[in-house]
């Protein structure tokens, strides 16, 4: 089967910042991929070159097997996008500005109304863009990139800035496309859950490279024996050094907010122990919390920052 | 791709430039009305019947001090000349002002308000454009300050000094107008042209014709190319099946029709007030201004075709807008410009339009007469297109 999209060994720098150095990925039909990655990690650039809308200074992308160059026309036609912050005319109408995209792939009013019926936004056909919430334009970005009932659909962050609830109505968009449809989807993320949510894989680049990938199982597998305690300390706060010197196990200490976290193997062993350690010090816990790791902390295992930082 | 897709594309791009320009009243007020209320202001300032106002300072030579009390005898005396004349009147307002009333049929009446000073004074006020000239009163006779080459100076000079007592009057400054009043009686040679294609007006309305589809073109153009640019949304729709000519061909059928709305009102009105009429071939008139809205639309895609910087983007269409709208003859002739500069002047486009559009109203000027302009107006605009095209920055 050939992969829907294949990018082997890409580069591309502005100046003296490599923003994507030396990505090599692969997405076959039907498959949902996040690329989860902190701001600045290269991920718009990928993206965009995926999309045509950059060239790669060196490297090769292909889209069902086809290259950009001498394809603008077959590709533009089986790709669906968003990009990162788009805004629309300002004093056009929802149903305008579909109609207008529509008439670019030679689609109807009938498709309109399906796309805004897909991303909810029937009541708002004749609000102007400009008075969307946040919420809404970017449903209005995903209709569309939906419009032309893409093979290949390429969303920069979009829910970036959206508050939980939003954020939960684009997913479920696109979580009804991944069971009822064919379609492959690239998605840039800094939100994990998002990631874990939607996506079969999950690509964490930073600094324009891939520092691991794979499904969220695999990508978790290699250490699932761990957990994480997390905890914070009612003030006055003990000093950094003493918490980390005295403290049985290794500890990423936050000291302005009092906040710890421990990667413990054995679980069951280990918490008493550490438990004694507060007790024996005086220390007051203000809250604890234990959980399996995340791809965040896998991330801070790798980078020594968050990805939202 | 077919011919249909084509069609209907293109007419869904040019609907959504024209609901972007009409729903902005703002847009509609400063692009329409505005040009017509600005010649309906200039029209009426500069055609009115009723007496031009000449401010003028006043002083007695030895006087220094800020407002010395007038003697009203001494005043009857120096315009004893005028006050012989029938119809002219003088007037003593109070204790430091008076005026002078001068009729005339023909050249309209005129009224001079005198008000005193000292020398410093009247030269602030001088400066700052409240008067334009100081009649001075001395002992040996009457001295008129002002600058020889203001021209409202020279003319209230000109009225003025005929009228005023005294052996002889002369220019303080530079010396350069004769020692001896002008001819006192200045109406037997002069003739007054009120005919329709003569008036400022009939100068007027076609300079403002022009000057409005250049503002038209380079600021709805750059606003819609820049503004979409910097939203993404320029890089958004260029990565659609959308044909990129198409886009902008498209604002710029949104942007001829709306000047050719504004033309037609421009000039209904002109006619309505001002019986403007159009003296030359209307085909003509169509050509050279449809050629100067291609112009024009070229520039502006030249122009910003690569910013999405609001700031620059006015920037740039400052720089070329501010000195035609000086250079090319709008609001005045250029003829009054260093000779040097008129060959470089004659060929701006704005200059072009104006003078081609204002050779169709005034001189009756047809398609022969303005077709080498028109020709030239239209090959600037597709070269500045394909140029602007060249370099465009989609995203
Ligand atoms: N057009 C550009 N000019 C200069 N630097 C750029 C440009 N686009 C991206 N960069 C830089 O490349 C890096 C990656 O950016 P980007 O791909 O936007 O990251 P992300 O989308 O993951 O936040 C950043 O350091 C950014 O500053
Ligand atoms: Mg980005």
């Amino acid at each position: 089967m050939t992969p829907v999209i294949e990018v082997k060994n890409v580069y591309k720098s502005f100046h003296s910042v490599k923003a994507v150095n030396g990505i090599d990925m692969t997405v076959y039909k039907g498959q949902f991929t996040a690329l989860l990655g902190p701001n600045g990690a290269g991920k718009t650039t990928l993206v965009e070159m995926i999309e045509g809308i950059q060239k790669p200074d060196s490297g090769e992308i292909r889209i069902m097997g086809l290259s950009w160059e001498g394809n603008e026309n077959v590709l533009h036609r089986a790709i669906g996008l968003s990009l990162q912050e788009t805004r629309f005319i300002d004093r056009l109408t929802v149903w305008e500005t579909l109609r207008l995209f529509a008439s670019f792939f030679d689609l109807g009013k009938q498709r309109v109304w399906e796309i805004m019926e897909i991303v909810n936004l029937k009541e708002k056909a004749d609000a102007y863009t400009v008075h969307l919430s946040g919420g809404q334009r970017q449903r209005l970005a995903l209709g569309i990139a939906l419009i032309n009932r893409p093979k290949v659909l390429l969303l920069d962050e979009p829910t970036t800035g959206l508050d939980p609830n939003a954020r939960r109505d684009i997913w479920s968009i696109l979580l009804d496309l991944k069971y009822h449809s064919n379609t492959s989807l690239v998605l840039t993320t800094h939100y994990m859950e998002e990631a874990e949510q939607l996506c079969d894989t999950i690509m964490i680049i930073d600094k324009g490279l891939v520092l691991k990938a794979g499904t969220m199982d695999q990508l978790l597998s290699e250490d699932s024996s761990e957990k994480i305690i997390a905890f914070s300390l009612e003030p006055p706060h003990p000093s950094r050094e003493s918490i980390k010197n005295e403290c049985p196990f290794p500890v990423r200490w936050d000291g302005k907010n009092g906040q710890g976290t421990i990667l413990l193997s054995n679980l069951e062993g280990q918490l008493p122990q550490f438990l004694d350690f507060i007790n024996s010090r005086d220390l007051k816990l203000k809250n604890m919390e234990c959980r399996r790791k995340t791809l965040d902390d896998l991330f801070t295992a790798m980078t020594g920052r968050r990805l939202d930082e | 791709m077919n011919r249909h897709l084509h069609i209907k594309q293109f007419l869904h791009l040019t609907l959504a430039h024209l609901k972007e320009v009409m729903r902005q009243p703002a847009v509609l007020f400063w692009g329409i009305i505005f040009p017509i209320l600005l010649s309906i202001g200039l029209g009426m300032a500069f055609t009115r019947e009723g007496a031009t106002i000449h401010n003028i300072g006043f002083m007695y030579g030895d006087d220094n001090d800020d407002g010395k009390a007038l003697k009203p005898s001494a005043i009857e005396t120096l315009f004893q000349k005028a006050a012989a004349t029938q119809g002219h009147e003088l007037t003593i307002l109070d204790e430091t002002a008076f005026t002078l009333a001068v009729k005339d049929d023909r050249l309209g009446d005129t009224i001079f308000l005198f008000e005193t000073g000292s020398w410093d004074k009247s030269i602030m006020r001088l400066k700052q454009g409240q008067i334009n000239l100081i009649m001075e009163v001395t002992d040996t006779g009457t001295v008129y300050h002002f600058d020889p080459l203001n021209p409202e100076a020279r003319i209230a000079w000109h009225t003025l000094s005929p009228l005023a007592a005294g052996k002889y009057a002369t220019v303080s400054r530079n010396g350069t107008i004769p020692e001896t009043a002008p001819d006192s009686n200045p109406k037997s040679t002069v003739s007054p042209l009120a005919l329709p294609g003569t008036r400022y007006i009939d100068f007027l309305i076609p300079g403002l014709i022009s000057m409005t589809v250049m503002m038209s073109c380079m600021w709805g153009i750059s606003y819609g190319m820049i503004d979409k640019r910097s939203k993404k949304l320029l890089r958004r729709m260029v990565a659609t099946p959308m044909v990129k000519s198409h886009f902008l061909a498209a604002l710029m059928l949104v942007r001829i029709f709306i000047n050719i709305i504004e033309s037609v009102l421009l000039v209904f009105f002109a006619w309505l007030i001002f019986d403007v009429a159009i003296q030359g071939r209307m085909e003509a008139l169509v050509t050279i201004f449809l050629a100067g809205n291609i112009a024009f639309c070229g520039i502006a895609v030249f122009v910003s075709s690569r910013t999405a910087n609001t700031e620059v983007g006015n920037g740039m269409i400052n720089a070329v807008v501010m000195p035609m709208t000086l250079l090319s003859g709008v609001f005045f002739s250029y003829h009054n410009f260093p000779e040097w500069s008129i060959p470089v002047i004659e060929k701006l486009p704005l200059t072009l339009l104006v003078d081609g559009i204002r050779s169709v109203f005034t001189e009756g000027a047809g398609l022969v007469e303005t077709a080498p302009a028109s020709i030239l107006l239209f090959l600037i605009g597709v070269v500045f297109f394909i140029a602007g095209l060249k370099i465009f920055k989609w995203h």
